[in-house]
């Protein structure tokens, strides 16, 4: 398959494909670190930006990446992988989604090695940019911090995709032909986002936020007559065998956080070490007390607003007539004794904020075991209040207020019409305003 | 050669108008866009780096990846800043269509203007929805910002079929085929032109062509 192929063209041919792929899990990690990218551009080349794109190289996540690799390159059958995965402060874990950089046999033998390929690859590199931020995850990752962290895990081999739950989706960022075969990129992402409870134990912190240093490998820029320059490649080359992911070393006992793994455990094998400078708050979870598992998404825990010294109210009924927002997921009171003012005190409501994430689907996480098939009535009672000489009463007050008219100054015809009408009599009043000319002249005066 | 055309729909609210443009006309330059080329002796070039970064948006959930470029926001922000302002003063149900188009330059002989060949049109079909309540418009920022989303999606799947591109050209080509007018990054050749629908949706109670830029200047 490779007869065609100048032994210079199958050396770049693999120093691009290599290097592609060190990129491509930057990218991809970069982008679940929570915090917005930004990379300047420069005229000059440096010679030392891979397919021509400022992307940083974390240090920890080269060394995962080449360490998963273990000096072999995604080929037919051997693919390369990058798990991302949500774990909450409480131990819970559930996959979100599954990048897939792989290769299939369809060869494209015309193809120019130095240029085409390079610049494909340039361009689905871009193609990652783009997608990696519009996928759920992005959003969940962009909120994590205090319950709940994205991880990462780096495998080689056979693409596993069965922690992402039925009904995963999958979208393709691209594919670029090679001379000994096409280059595919994915993701496979999590859509049903109900929790799962499984506690993965002897879990390491991954996904750290490492100095960024700029320790970059030297890549070519030139092109056209010339051949790409030499390269200096540091690490592994080449004789090793391939080594399945690695079982979690549980020797990092960072922050108070104590992993004990067994060694069998095939399980996450997270990031390496994260650096010294790293931000402190993120790992020391284990010291908080967190209560709620879920994440920051949707909080529509519904208490019963009844007011002090009330009597005990008796029946439930559905909140189906409420037009409350997200009012279906209120859950069902267990019994009226345990929501019983008097028992125990009513605690502060906290309604759901419509401002929280987009996971509308996404609320199921619940430690208690509640159901959310029944629905339970709100009773708008506001402490103090009565039936005042106002036949409103201050819940149909609030009701009401949820949905005020259109202000008419935002209607556009109006602002249209009266706009004509301006232009219109602008002349008169132009002309009213020069025969008056004198009596400005001298009430700017006066104001001197 | 035959032009590719694409078409993209989107509904969306009043003040979300700009950053959707924004981010598809932003998510399709990126991809069109290289780094500056220095061209070197015996036709070898190299080519500049280009670097990216992420742009919220403030009245849709969602965030979008351009170049690191000053420059080519500006002008992109002022296009769509034309159109926005066009779509609001039509007066009608707020219907317009707003092309970025790639384009290159064919030399003609003196009397003749140069040739402007496209070979890549995106066109974005834009409707301006009115919505009565806070509520509905909190719906409006998630919904819109999956529906960016899927666009981006159908973007990337356009680009990775890897259909024509322009040669990369000689040094003294390289203005037929590229803007080299920008000091950081290099896009492709392109013109934004905006059209607005009445009401009637026939073709245009007001067309107006606006070249960003000006290449045509003779």
């Amino acid at each position: 398959m490779d007869n065609d192929l100048s032994p210079q063209d199958k050396k770049d041919l693999d120093k691009f494909i290599k290097f592609f792929a060190l990129k491509t899990v930057q990218v991809i990690v970069q982008a679940r670190l929570g915090e917005k990218i930004c990379s300047s551009s420069s005229s000059s080349p440096t010679g030392s930006d891979w397919f021509n794109l400022a992307i940083k190289d974390i240090p920890e996540v080269t060394h995962e990446a080449k360490k998963a690799l273990a000096g072999q390159l995604p080929g037919i059958g051997r693919s390369m992988c990058v798990e991302i995965s949500l774990k909450t402060s409480e131990g819970d874990s559930m996959e979100l989604e599954t990048w897939c950089l792989e290769m299939n046999e369809k060869c494209d033998k015309d193809i120019k090695v130095s240029y085409t390929v390079y610049n494909r690859l340039s361009l689905l590199l871009k193609s990652l940019l783009a997608i990696t931020r519009v996928t759920p995850a992005y959003k969940l990752s962009r909120k994590q911090g205090h319950d709940y962290v994205i991880l990462y895990r780096i495998y080689f081999g056979e693409v596993q995709l069965a922690g992402l739950g039925e009904g995963f989706q999958t979208v393709r960022v691209g594919l670029v032909g090679t001379p000994t075969g096409t280059i595919t990129l994915s993701c496979a992402y999590r859509t049903n986002l109900a929790f799962m409870s499984t506690r993965a134990t002897g879990e390491e912190d991954g996904v750290g936020y490492p100095g960024v240093e700029d320790s970059q490998e030297v890549c070519t820029t030139s092109f056209s007559t010339s051949p790409p320059t030499q390269m200096v490649l540091p690490g592994k080359e080449g004789g090793v065998p391939l080594m399945p992911p690695q079982p979690c070393h549980g020797t990092q006992a960072e922050h108070g956080r104590v992993s004990s793994c067994p060694p069998a455990d095939p399980g996450h094998h997270l990031s390496g070490s994260p650096s010294t400078g790293e931000d402190a708050e993120t790992l020391s979870r284990s010291g908080e007390a967190k209560t709620a598992c879920r994440p920051e998404a949707l909080e529509t825990t519904f208490t019963r607003k009844v007011g002090a010294f009330v009597n005990k109210p008796s029946t439930q009924v559905t909140t189906t007539g409420l037009d409350l927002p997200f009012a279906a997921f209120a859950p069902r009171a267990l019994n009226s004794e345990e929501n019983d003012p008097m028992v125990h005190p009513p605690e502060s409501p906290t309604t759901a904020s419509p401002l929280h994430g987009s996971l509308h689907s996404q609320d199921s996480v619940d430690s208690a075991g509640q159901t959310q098939d029944d629905f339970v009535m709100v009773d708008f009672k506001p402490a103090f209040s009565k039936d005042d000489l106002l036949p409103m009463d201050l819940g149909t007050f609030y009701r009401e207020f949820q949905n005020p008219p259109q202000l008419s100054s935002l209607s556009i015809d109006v602002s249209a019409q009266s706009m004509a009408e301006d232009l219109d009599s602008l002349p008169e009043k132009l002309a009213i305003y020069e025969k008056n000319i004198d009596e400005f002249d001298a009430f700017v005066d006066t104001l001197q | 050669m035959n032009c590719r055309s694409e078409v993209l729909e989107v509904s969306v609210e009043g003040r979300q108008v700009d950053e959707a443009m924004l981010a598809l006309l932003h998510t399709i330059l990126l991809h069109r866009s290289t780094g500056k080329f220095h061209y070197k002796k015996e036709g070898t070039y190299s080519i500049g780096t280009v670097g990216t970064q992420d742009i919220d948006c403030d009245f849709i959930d969602f965030t979008f990846v351009r170049v690191s470029s000053e420059e080519l926001d500006r002008a992109i922000r002022k296009a769509v800043g034309e159109f926005k302002e066009a779509l609001s003063n039509s007066g009608s149900d707020g219907m317009g269509q707003i092309s970025l188009e790639f384009y290159q330059k064919k030399k003609s002989r003196w009397p003749f203007s140069d040739e402007c060949i496209p070979w890549e049109v995106w066109s974005i079909k834009v409707n301006v929805v009115n919505l009565a309540n806070e509520q509905e418009r909190q719906i409006c920022r998630e919904k819109v910002g999956e529906k960016l989303g899927e666009k981006v999606i159908n973007i990337v799947e356009v680009i990775s079929r890897h259909e024509y591109l322009p040669k990369m050209p000689t040094q003294s080509e390289v203005d037929n085929v590229f803007d080299t007018s920008l000091k950081d990054v290099q896009p492709y050749l392109y013109k934004i032109t905006y059209q607005i629908t009445d009401s009637l949706g026939t073709s245009v109670s007001t067309t107006m062509r606006r070249l960003i830029k000006d290449t045509l200047a003779l």
